[in-house]
């Protein structure tokens, strides 16, 4: 047990850099595969944010996004990419309520949350801000409204 | 278990330090605990177990170089939250894996999980809310031979329980699973409008346990299923057909199921159609003795199962119409229908206002499948025989339910719904009254935002059931005709929060239509919470009445309590 804790410990504080996206296969609502890990916007800022439909504040924040999108979009030429945690029971509802609503995003499936594992996401909604370069900077792990300000405040930052 | 976690990560470290810093070393995991402590509080019959508090929990490390990965998830319950299931008990390593992936090929040894098509031949998946964990523990491999084409395998033993680390079961699951996607295959089909995806499954079990010497049970059980997902331009059709071999499983609620010699079989349809502020979809199902584990000895209801049985129905969030009522699937079988329609109101237009108005409309329906007994119900061995979505009268749920949203102005925002219920108590037994229970139940949810930080969020709900013709006397002598299951409810709720930290909420539960004037009985309940980035700590105090928690069409009963919880999440 002393063995294990020293070598996660060495290994935990060995040459880190924290947050690049973890390589885990996706697709999208059409059925094409994604490689999580090789997204990119080409050097422009990503938003990820981990949804479900039956998630209320999940759908909140990304309704009141989808309000001022094409603005972020003309900003800071952003990509905002929305990860349903569906699960079999509810992930035919994904479909028809993007489309409904008329989200511009990217849209990806993580029924079995292997993306949710891999990025270590406790509960929904949980909103990353990856910059340019791939890397994490920012996350929050909640929706109230005016977040969305912070978001933009952070992002407009980059 | 120890040296297995010390070679996983010896091999995981060696490998790092001999990469240079083009692969960097990515450290990722996340926490949750979550402690309550108990009063007690007769009135509502709340859960006071000896120890007085409980605690639950979870910290995973996932550490990635390279073409590696692995990650260990450590566990605490001590003791274990009350309505979560007994079989956690303790303090250790509960997951532990190693993989090693290229562009096409990817093995993991150790835990993984995993689901085949829907999940009804096979879902590995972890449900932390509900104490669900069935991860596979052996090999999996992953192959993409061709581009469109994805091949994978698996062996290994499911998790069974906890007890200070990982306990698996004793039976053995083998799976392989083939995929074609006929776009990604083809240059030429790639920017069809037509695409099209199709994939089969089998999936064997190995078990002895038997813990009847009336039956010879079969060792081996196998299951097979196809699947195809097809697109036109707005259209989308999906189905998934599953079928499995005979596999006696005790049944104790029901004789007519007991260690039946039955074959299962599972037909799953979905066809939609979405367009930009418009959307139809429909789904049918039918399925029949479907529920399989990797053992034949009667264990808890989530323990060791290899499929996963949808329910067709939406699952809601506000909590009268969440935890009263809910709907989980039936798993002897099932004949389902849903229907969804939504509609968005363009924005600038009388009815959908400057900025839109949305409205969603769900009907779903379960019946028990129309069964045909073949011995005479003397014996006790019985089996029978069903076709394809011929259904019984019997009604197991209805749900239809309406959701109007919209924003009125920049501080405005409401939510309207109506949802009613049939819900056949008898064949779940989750509500206070085992019967056929109609409810109907209105939402209003009002959001107000004072100024661009701070905003108020105002919750009213009510649940009517039906009055029976059955007349009653009440301890206080009164005749009155009861009303289903534990009658009219009220709630009401207050939030205020302030963004991005900080959050306070006041809520009240008033069974106030009870039958019996006793039982009318307030639930309040106050909880405040602080959110930092990834960190989020909440607190509340107060009473928490008996209800069922769903996730996915799953649920698990939580009893009554009083007392405080706090519970702390974070990722890195």
């Amino acid at each position: 047990m002393k063995k294990l804790i020293s070598v996660l410990s060495l290994l935990m504080f060995s040459i880190l850099i924290l947050g690049q996206l973890p390589s885990v296969n996706l697709k999208d609502m059409e059925g094409n595969s994604h490689n999580f890990a090789k997204l990119n916007n080409n050097g422009k800022p990503m938003i990820i944010s981990f949804w479900a439909t039956w998630c209320k504040p999940c759908k909140a924040e990304l309704n009141t996004i989808a309000e001022e999108y094409e603005d972020w979009v003309d900003e800071t030429g952003v990509k905002l990419i929305a990860v349903s945690i569906d699960d079999a029971r509810s992930s035919s509802r994904v479909e028809p309520y993007v489309n409904a609503q008329g989200w511009e995003y990217l849209v990806l499936m993580d029924p079995n949350s292997d993306l949710r594992r891999a990025m270590g996401v406790n509960n929904v909604p949980h909103t990353f801000l990856v910059n340019g370069q791939g890397k994490i900077v920012w996350d929050h792990n909640n929706y109230s409204p005016g977040d969305e300000e912070e978001l933009y405040e952070k992002l407009t930052g980059l | 278990m120890k040296k297995i976690v010390f070679f996983l990560f010896t091999g995981i470290s060696i490998y790092s330090f001999s990469q240079d810093d083009v692969n960097p070393t990515i450290v990722s995991g996340n926490i949750q605990t979550i402690g309550q402590y108990y009063q007690e509080d007769t009135l509502i019959n709340a859960a006071l177990p000896d120890q007085l508090l409980g605690f639950n929990g979870f910290a995973n490390v996932n550490v990635q170089r390279g073409n590696f990965r692995a990650g260990v998830r450590y566990e605490t319950y001590l003791n274990t939250l009350e309505g979560y299931p007994t079989s956690f008990n303790g303090t250790g390593f509960g997951y532990r894996y190693l993989s090693w992936s290229d562009e096409d090929l990817e093995l993991t040894i150790g835990n993984f999980y995993d689901q085949l098509g829907s999940g009804m031949i096979l879902r590995a998946y972890e449900e932390r809310q509900l104490g669900i964990d069935n991860a596979l523990d052996g090999i999996r491999l992953k192959y993409n031979p061709y581009k469109g084409i994805f091949i994978k395998g698996m062996i290994g033993k499911q998790r069974h329980r906890f007890e200070d680390g990982l306990v698996n079961g004793n039976g053995i699951v083998r799976a392989i699973d083939g995929e074609i996607n006929i776009n990604e295959m083809f240059d030429s089909l790639r920017n069809s409008k037509f695409k099209a995806t199709i994939g089969g499954s089998f999936v064997s079990k190995f078990n002895e346990d038997n813990n009847t010497p009336l039956f010879n049970l079969p060792k081996n059980v196998g299951a097979s299923s196809f699947r195809a997902n097809l697109r036109y331009n707005k259209w989308r059709f999906n189905a998934e057909y599953v079928y499995k071999i005979n596999d006696p499983y005790p049944d104790n609620q029901n004789e007519l199921f007991n260690y039946i010699y039955k074959n299962g079989e599972g037909l799953l349809f979905n066809l939609g159609y979405s367009k930009k502020g418009f959307a139809i979809d429909l789904s049918a199902k039918h399925m029949d003795n479907m529920l399989w584990r990797s053992t034949n000895v009667s264990v808890g209801p989530t323990d060791l199962l290899i499929g996963f049985l949808p329910a067709l129905t939406k699952q809601h969030t506000y909590n009268l119409a969440a935890t009263l009522y809910p709907y989980a699937t039936n798993p002897r079988g099932e004949i389902s229908y849903q229907a969804d329609l939504l509609y968005k109101i363009p924005k600038k237009t009388f009815f959908g206002g400057k900025y839109g108005t949305s409205i969603a409309l769900n009907f779903a329906t379960s019946y028990t499948p129309k069964r045909e007994f073949i011995n005479d119900l003397g014996s006790s061995r019985q089996s029978y025989s069903t076709r394809l979505f011929s259904m019984s009268d019997s009604i197991l749920y209805q749900d239809f339910n309406i959701e109007i949203k919209r924003k009125i102005n920049k501080k405005w925002k409401f939510n309207v719904n109506y949802f009613n219920f049939i819900f056949e108590d008898r064949a779940v037994l989750v509500a206070q009254h085992h019967e056929l229970i109609h409810a109907q139940i209105a939402v209003l949810d009002l959001t107000y935002k004072i100024n661009r930080k701070h905003s108020l969020r105002w919750e009213f709900q009510g649940l009517w059931t039906k009055t029976t013709n059955e007349l009653i006397t009440t301890t206080e002598g009164e005749s009155v005709y009861r009303k289903e299951d534990q009658g009219d409810w009220a709630f009401a709720q207050l939030e205020y929060t302030f963004s991005p930290h900080w959050y306070v909420a006041i809520l009240d539960q008033y069974n106030y239509g009870n039958s019996e004037p006793s039982k009318r009985i307030h639930y309040g309940l106050i909880s405040a919470g602080f959110i930092n980035g990834s960190h989020r700590f909440s607190i509340q105090y107060g009473k928490q009445r008996a209800g069922v928690f769903c996730v996915g069409g799953v649920c698990r009963a939580v009893p009554a309590s009083n007392g405080l919880t706090f519970s702390f999440t974070s990722s890195f």
